[in-house]
């Protein structure tokens, strides 16, 4: 077993007056891949943005409970969230690159985070490209604008400006749901070789991706983690009933 | 009702076509680049508008400079920083919608109290020993007060573009760490350029035509020289054509130039105007 990555607490949110996460408590392991599934609404993006304090731009959201990164609580007040975001990077739904070059979206957090030598830059956009996969495909447009590629070449340059930033964690947010099925594929091939380094949770409609790539599953429904375990177990000898009936398409 | 929509429409083109066909007709025989490039003379019944054109030129830029950042650090609060429910972001809306229903002679109005009387006044008290240099009508007065009259058209355009860059990007450098005010400057406000762009030029085009807000706070009827200082005085080619069509000493000889002088303006507001335009639809495009 590995050791533990993130652990949350009795980790509840609310928009307002409306409870969305409903004391949640989970161990996620590390540099494995974490799946998590369950129907619309039912809070695992919700869930996901709490690791990295994105649902903190939300002015209703109100959290209580722990969310515990390597052993800290990242909501403790001395933690400042800017930081948090460099160790826990994110990659959406939809792929969103800056209108700027395949260069500039890399060099984008480095920069930020001080980094203006041209010779460090290049090394780390060439090496955060290779990782991700691409580097094959843009090496000789490096300066040419991001939007000009295809929506699963977008997506990877956006897992590549992640790594770039070098994280511990990565979360996922149905990085592959708006892809064709190739891309989709190259994106999960991605994921699994990139476990060997990161911690990562991803959130996913598609059960079969969840079965694909990952190591453990969290199924949520109604704000609440139902079951959580091995991705194995869960998808052949679920313990709850409501598990059993997501995955086999009864509901949902 | 039909025949009612009808004749609306053709009333209202036929009052444009009029109004451009005469100002062209009267004007086009006058407008030359020597017209444009040259003094008035013969008390001003012979002659160019240069002067007129320079001091508008350099009212606007003045003008512009002032409102451009003011207008834009605004729209950022009000779109990236107050909570839209909150008293002061109310508040300063608001002001905002206020400040462009007020009559412009108003804004003239207030220029000479509060920048004339009030700041000049004070400068000279306490730097030049109550000597008068700032407290008379002069080009910055007269650009800060026209900048406090296009204000509302800079706010609302850049907090346009600034709200039409998409929530994704935003999220998108937070997620890498940046601060609030990183990815303002280095992804909202870039992303928003072509809105401030907009902005700048509708603003400079209301101020080009306005006459009112300079009348006491700047414009002369006529000087031999270029303003050279921020507390010279300036023509400009509104007023100018107020001064010309009602106390030349000869109102129907100097006909031919009010009409060129109209013209101008024209072509002037009409050409900037249609840069926004364009500017603004390839904006909406792009998003």
């Amino acid at each position: 077993m590995k050791e533990t990555k993130i652990k949350t607490r009795n980790l509840s949110l609310y928009y307002g007056s409306k409870m969305a996460l409903n004391s949640i408590s989970m161990d996620i392991p590390e540099k494995q891949v974490t799946a998590l599934i369950g129907p619309s609404g039912c809070g695992k993006s919700t869930f996901l943005r709490t690791l990295n304090r994105m649902n903190d731009l939300i002015p209703s959201v109100r959290i209580t409970g722990e969310v515990l990164v390597d052993g800290f609580n990242i909501y403790d007040k001395n933690v400042d969230a800017v930081n948090l975001r460099k160790k826990v990077g994110m990659v959406f739904q939809k792929s969103n690159p800056f209108a700027k070059s395949i260069f500039e979206n890399v060099a984008y957090g480095p920069k930020i985070n001080g980094i203006h030598d041209k010779k460090k830059l290049k090394e780390i956009v060439e090496g955060s490209l290779q990782r991700a996969a691409i580097w094959e495909e843009v090496k000789d447009r490096l300066h040419d604008s991001a939007l000009g590629l295809s929506g699963g070449q977008q997506q990877r340059l956006c897992i590549a400006r992640t790594l770039a930033v070098d994280p511990e964690i990565i979360l996922m947010d149905e990085p592959a749901s708006a892809l064709d099925p190739i891309s989709t594929s190259k994106i999960e091939e991605l994921i699994f070789k990139l476990k060997v380094n990161y911690t990562i949770i991803i959130v996913t409609h598609n059960m079969q991706q969840a079965a694909r790539v990952s190591d453990n599953t969290g199924f949520f429904y109604l704000g609440e983690l139902i079951e959580f375990g091995k991705t194995k177990k869960i998808f052949t000898v679920p313990e709850k009933k409501q598990t059993e009936d997501y995955i086999t398409g009864r509901f949902g | 009702m039909m025949g009612a929509t009808g004749l609306s429409v053709v009333l209202i083109i036929a009052v444009i076509v009029i109004m451009l066909v005469v100002i062209v007709i009267g004007g086009k025989d006058t407008i030359s680049w020597k017209f444009l490039t040259t003094f008035p003379k013969d008390g001003m019944t012979k002659g160019g508008i240069f002067p007129a054109l320079y001091g508008t030129a350099l009212m606007v830029i003045i003008m512009s400079v002032a409102a451009v950042p003011f207008g834009a650090i605004t729209a950022l609060y009000l779109t990236e920083y107050a909570r839209e429910s909150s008293w002061m972001a109310k508040t300063v809306q608001f002001a905002v919608r206020t400040l462009s229903m007020v009559p412009s002679i108003i804004f003239g109005l207030f220029g000479l109290g509060f920048f004339i009387k009030f700041v000049g006044g004070g400068m000279d008290k306490v730097f030049f020993g109550g000597q008068l240099i700032w407290a008379q009508p002069n080009i910055l007065w007269a650009s800060l007060t026209m900048a406090l009259l296009t204000l509302p058209v800079v706010i609302v355009s850049v907090e346009e573009s600034i709200r039409a860059v998409p929530r994704d990007l935003r999220d998108a450098s937070l997620a890498l760490g940046a601060t609030k005010w990183q990815t303002i400057r280095k992804v909202v406000l870039p992303g928003a350029r072509s809105g401030i762009l907009t902005g700048t030029i509708l603003a400079i085009s209301r101020g080009a035509g306005e006459v009112a807000p300079i009348l006491f706070t700047g414009a002369a009827y006529y000087l031999a020289t270029l303003p050279h200082s921020l507390s010279d005085q300036f023509m400009s080619l509104g007023y100018h054509i107020y001064i010309m069509s009602t106390q030349s000493v000869n109102v129907d000889q100097t006909l031919p130039i009010q009409f060129a002088t109209t013209l101008v303006l024209l072509l002037l507001t009409f050409t900037l105007n249609f840069v926004a335009v364009l500017i603004r639809s390839k904006l909406r495009r792009s998003h």
